[in-house]
């Protein structure tokens, strides 16, 4: 469904993206997962024909170089942060991508319906939370049915809550025959979304794997978000960084980076230096 | 906040035939509708447009029986200057701040070409602005006719359409200095350098020019045709039968040598800074990365 072969991007000289080759079968979900500055989104920009580059790309053959449009017709694009007309209500976004792409205008209330966009329909996009943009996102890049989702790390920007729920979204449009290229360095997200895997570092793959083994193979760690009293979570980062944990206060409490065998220690350590562990949760 | 977990199945009905250009063109109008900027840019013309009818018409003996007065006169001065400015910003505007806000990348990632991106954002500017021109000429239609001396509405229906022109010429201007220039901010100093040079500094340093070089009338008239906003004065002042006088020498030149042809050579020029610079703008354009 899409080629990729020998991709090549430099801005100013400076190499983004390097000699990068991959395919994504039809039906095929597969994450391009990697650090900030891996080249992700270029890739994902590369494919969408927004900016030139070297190598080939095909979408279900045809060249984006040469025929972006009608490559385009066959993606749905998901952006990190969804860069819409502010002074446009829902409705009149949706109809617009409709008429874009000459669909009917019945899927206006259709895809608002599916997504719980149809009370505010004619709120402004301006007016409207990240999350709803995001919903609102995932409607339009939904609209032509595609055969083709990209999605750049499309839950980056929102909350926790919305995250998971916005996950969940994008795990029920998995459909056969639909390939999904989904950018993240969100480790859960990869596995509950994609079958394969490519990490990126430096614009170059350095490895590829399926899901199921992503977490082995990478040593990937995972995060505690621990719910203390509001007073203790500032005492308590500084305790925990001075101890060597990678943490950060988050919400009410602190959200630790740890390997799988260092969780109950994290607590432990919390425990002992007597701050009042009252809610803990473990991400992938 | 609840997301139902849908399965979406998309449509296989008759697609409708939309044109992305018009489609793009339709947003812009949109927008123009919603945008402050806009109805400020424009209610400022209306008033303008009012004032000037009311004064020029206070005195009935200044205004010549040939339709040719002083309102007419003062309203083609009005668009030269505001309607020039207006076009140039607005077209300046729209590209690089649609780059900024990265509402361009949301435009690209449908299936639709740069070259339909560009076109329908012109047509949907020049629309947005020849509604504001047909407003500000209506406003002041209807006052010179409530101060009982009505401007002649076929010379006045002619101004709108020579004044869309222009607007066309312009707005071409701004789309190119906007897909040439990457910053919004940027991109509107360039444009009102650009309305500077082309209404203040054009005259004046044409007429310079003649005075220190001794330039002959002929380089004159076609150094005068270069600039757009000549070009629009020149066909206005022949089309609507106003005095020569108001032409200065090289206008004077013209019309000896080229007769009533001259307004159709103006139009020609108008058309050309229209097409030119959206010629250039759809190069650099498609050319340059929008990510």
């Amino acid at each position: 469904m899409i080629e990729v072969k020998h991709l090549t991007k430099a801005y100013k000289g400076r190499i983004v993206v390097d000699d990068l080759s991959f395919n994504v079968a039809t039906g095929e979900s597969v994450a391009l997962w990697g650090p900030n500055g891996a080249g992700k989104t270029t890739v994902i920009r590369c494919i969408l024909g927004l900016i030139s580059h070297q190598g080939h790309i095909t979408v279900a053959g045809f060249d984006t170089k040469r025929d972006s449009t009608a490559a385009r017709s066959l993606i749905g694009y998901v952006p990190q942060e969804p860069a819409l007309y502010g002074a446009l209500t829902i409705n009149e976004t949706l109809a617009l991508s409709c008429r874009l792409r000459n669909l009917s205008l019945d899927l206006v209330s259709e895809t608002a319906d599916l997504l719980n966009l149809a009370e505010p329909g004619r709120k402004r996009v301006a007016d409207l939370s990240g999350g709803m943009r995001q919903r609102l996102a995932i409607g339009i890049s939904l609209l032509a049915d595609p055969l083709i989702l990209l999605l750049d790390e499309p839950t980056s920007s929102l909350d926790l809550d919305t995250q998971r729920q916005t996950a969940a979204l994008l795990q029920s449009l998995k459909r056969p025959g639909r390939a999904f290229v989904l950018t993240s360095h969100r480790v859960q997200e990869v596995e509950m979304l994609t079958d394969h895997v490519i990490a990126l570092d430096a614009g170059r793959k350095v490895g590829e794997c399926t899901s199921k083994a992503f977490t082995s193979t990478w040593g990937i760690q995972s995060w505690l978000n621990v719910t203390l009293p509001p007073h203790q979570a500032a005492p308590a980062q500084t305790r925990l960084e001075a101890a060597g944990y990678q943490s950060q206060q988050y919400g009410r409490g602190v959200l630790l980076q740890v390997s799988a065998k260092e969780k109950a220690d994290a607590l432990t350590f919390l425990h002992n230096a007597r701050f009042d562990v009252l809610d803990f949760e473990v991400w992938r | 906040m609840t997301i139902r977990i849908v399965s979406f199945t998309g449509s296989n009905r008759t697609p409708p035939r939309n044109y992305p250009p018009v489609v793009i063109a339709s947003k812009v109008i949109q927008e123009a509708r919603r945008d402050w900027w806009f109805w400020t840019y424009a209610g400022g013309f209306a008033l303008l447009a009012a004032a000037i009818t009311v004064t020029a018409t206070q005195h009935r003996t200044l205004t010549s029986s040939g339709g040719f007065g002083r309102a007419l006169a003062s309203l083609i001065a009005l668009v030269q200057l505001v309607i020039t400015l207006m076009s140039l910003t607005l077209g300046a505007r729209q590209l690089s701040s649609e780059r900024e806000s990265k509402t361009l990348v949301f435009l690209l990632t449908h299936p639709v070409s740069r070259t339909q991106v560009l076109l329908g954002t012109f047509a949907g500017h020049v629309a947005a602005m020849s509604a504001s021109v047909l407003l500000g000429f209506g406003v002041a239609g209807v006052f010179s006719a409530l101060r009982g001396n009505p401007i002649d509405p076929g010379l006045l229906l002619r101004l709108t359409a020579l004044s869309c022109l222009l607007v066309a010429a312009t707005v071409a201007i701004g789309v190119l200095v906007s897909t040439l220039v990457q910053r919004g901010s940027a991109a509107l100093g360039v444009a009102i350098s650009v309305w500077f040079c082309m209404v203040f500094l054009g005259d004046l340093g044409l007429m310079g020019a003649t005075v220190a070089t001794q330039l002959p009338t002929e380089t004159l008239f076609a150094a005068a045709l270069l600039n757009p906003v000549e070009a629009f004065r020149l066909a206005t002042v022949i089309s609507l039968e106003g005095s020569l006088d108001a032409l200065g020498p090289a206008g004077t030149y013209a019309v000896d040598t080229f007769g009533r042809g001259v307004a159709a050579l103006a139009i020609l020029v108008l058309g050309l800074w229209t097409a030119v610079p959206l010629a250039l703008s759809v190069q650099v354009f498609q050319r340059r990365d929008q990510a």
